[in-house]
């Protein structure tokens, strides 16, 4: 095109297609900046979740999970939710908040780890002693009623908690709020006495494993309550977390005194060790 | 329409402009004589400009709205009731037991795990089946949760813009095709699903089913985009979802067909098309053939069978006659 009129919309389309051309590259870079911003709370390790049972190694987990939450609808305690954008690219993902709500293995076949389509919860975890979600931690002893040798009366987390626990004598099959379930303990021992782990290591002893099945009796034991001292006939105990706790966190939820005396933290190598 | 053209277009490239010597005789006589039937072209006008007074039903876009909801809802419902009906989310889920898991997700993870297990390997064979039936993106258009929404968007985009307040800026749509490579390295590269984290698909079926969340607040983020910048952005030029399901209808049996002997070229289909690429056949003089299947690209959405004047776009299962 050589006469006036071709050669300025030739400029003219040139020029569109150059502005065009930058706008898609803004574009580019606007949306891959910000899917990168995700990398930001992981590499930071800004947040640190307890992960459901068979959690896979944290970044394995990340990578594997495909973000859908089939663990969260089959939890029949509700323990299980997912995390928000803020957790970066664990978005989506799900995470057990103990305190609130602990996994107390009530579902006895570990049905998040079933629902699980990818292996981020691996299918190598079987029986709830097989769990790693982390290890509990006696944070604030000093706090703690066994060791001020004082029992506890009432509802353990008060009546407008709303968290659920099984109760085997209540209901094998269902668990109920915490709520309604008030204590009269001489020494507070609600956090081993709720152990779901010392629970099946308990009917083992006794004779009688968990549906009859000898493979769910936990091997080691998770907690215990040690003597401090033994004054005037006032026993002083304090918790002793054993090398059989898999960090369900039900001693978190149990615990009566806010903040809690312990507190379950995350261990990203989880099942990473296995496989 | 040739399967590489289809494949060409789908990444982004501009329409292959058919040359003369392609174009069967039948096509071109078509064209001389159409050009004279001056009566039937008034009547065309005519009939477009009642239309635009009516506004007559949008039956496809009910169905395909309904069927969006449906299968969203179905998701909530069955969670809500505990029903399990259809277990997961969008991203994956259990329909009846049986294992669905998307395309685009599912590649994310099998990209960035560089592992599959057999669940997954399930749940992709099957979607991916169900899909390639069902014409791939037809995902897009008939369930995606962000493509409703987009389309409400889009309403607004385009009566703000008929009153001259905003303006469309499109981009190059070969974009999408370096969004879906660059995801899919990173990915690999870093072992994180990186798209999920933007993925309004993901974000916007997570959160119908278990709760809002600030991620939301990215998802109002595009659809503000889409309103006062550029219509559709999201959809035409960046989901790499699209194009992973684009590429599994490329050879489906249910297409939407373009007949030319009743076209007359009014381009009322190209307006409301998400992707009017694919209705290029349209165009006076472009048409390779009588009849035209549409490009992978190609939604399946209805917009442009339900707005056709002279009805000639139709849906078309191979195979099944004119069944629907």
């Amino acid at each position: 095109m050589f006469d006036k009129k071709g050669r300025a919309t030739s400029n003219l389309k040139k020029k569109k297609e150059r502005r065009q051309f930058l706008r898609t590259m803004a574009l580019m870079s606007g949306v891959v900046g910000a899917a990168l911003l995700g990398y930001i709370p992981v590499v930071k390790g800004w947040v640190k979740r307890l992960r459901p049972p068979g959690a896979l190694i944290e970044h394995k987990f990340l990578a594997s999970c495909i973000k859908c939450g089939q663990c969260v609808q089959v939890c029949p305690v509700e323990a299980i939710k997912l995390t928000d954008m803020v957790d970066g690219y664990g978005i989506g993902t799900p995470h057990i908040e103990a305190r609130n709500q602990a996994c107390d293995f009530s579902c006895d076949g570990l049905q998040c780890v079933l629902a699980c389509p990818t292996g981020a919860l691996t299918h190598e975890v079987d029986y709830s002693h097989q769990v790693d979600i982390g290890v509990a931690k006696v944070v604030r002893p000093g706090a703690c009623l066994a060791v001020q040798g004082k029992g506890f009366k009432g509802k353990a987390r008060g009546a407008g908690f709303d968290g659920v626990l099984r109760y085997e004598e209540i209901d094998r099959w269902k668990a109920i709020p915490v709520a309604d379930h008030p204590y009269d303990l001489e020494l507070c021992d609600l956090c081993v006495r709720q152990c779901p782990i010392e629970i099946r290591a308990n009917q083992c002893d006794a004779g009688k494993p968990p549906s009859g099945d000898k493979n769910q009796c936990p091997p080691r034991r998770a907690i215990r309550l040690v003597e401090i001292s033994d004054e005037n006939g006032v026993k002083k105990m304090k918790p002793e977390i054993l090398d059989g706790c898999v960090g369900c966190g039900v001693c978190e939820m149990i615990c009566p005194v806010d903040p809690a005396v312990i507190v379950v933290e995350s261990n990203e190598n989880r099942t990473g060790k296995r496989v | 329409m040739k399967l590489k053209d289809s494949l060409s277009e789908l990444l982004g490239n501009p329409p292959r402009r058919i040359p003369k010597n392609e174009v069967p005789v039948e096509v071109f006589e078509l064209h001389g004589k159409k050009k004279n039937d001056k009566e039937r072209i008034a009547a065309i006008h005519a009939e477009l400009a009642e239309l635009k007074e009516k506004k007559p039903p949008k039956v496809w876009r009910r169905r395909r709205w309904a069927t969006l909801i449906f299968v969203n809802l179905l998701f909530v419902i069955s969670y809500y009731f505990d029903v399990q009906l259809v277990e997961g989310a969008l991203t994956a889920s259990r329909v009846v037991g049986f294992h669905m898991a998307d395309l685009n997700s599912a590649l994310q993870v099998m990209l960035a795990f560089k592992h599959v297990v057999i669940n997954l390997v399930i749940g992709t064979t099957t979607v991916f089946i169900f899909w390639w039936l069902l014409g791939g993106r037809t995902f897009c258009s008939w369930v995606c949760p962000y493509h409703l929404v987009a389309e409400w968007a889009e309403m607004l985009h385009e009566k703000l813009a008929a009153k001259g307040i905003v303006k469309d800026h499109p981009f190059d749509r070969r974009a999408r095709t370096w969004f879906w490579v660059i995801f899919a390295v990173l990915a690999f590269v870093t072992g994180y699903t990186v798209f999920e984290f933007i993925s309004p698909t993901g974000i916007l079926s997570r959160a119908l089913i278990y709760g809002p969340g600030l991620a939301l607040l990215w998802v109002a983020l595009l659809l503000l985009f889409e309103i006062f910048y550029s219509r559709r952005a999201w959809c035409r030029y960046a989901c790499p979802i699209g194009l992973t399901y684009g590429f599994v209808g490329a050879v489906s049996p249910l297409k939407v067909e373009y007949h030319l002997e009743s076209c007359f070229h009014e381009g009322e289909c190209r307006k409301v098309c998400l992707v009017p690429h694919v209705l290029n056949t349209v165009i006076k003089g472009r048409a390779q053939g009588m009849h035209v299947e549409l490009g992978a690209d190609c939604t399946r959405c209805g917009r442009c069978v339900e707005t056709c004047p002279t009805g000639s776009l139709t849906y078309k299962f191979k195979g099944l006659g004119d069944l629907l």
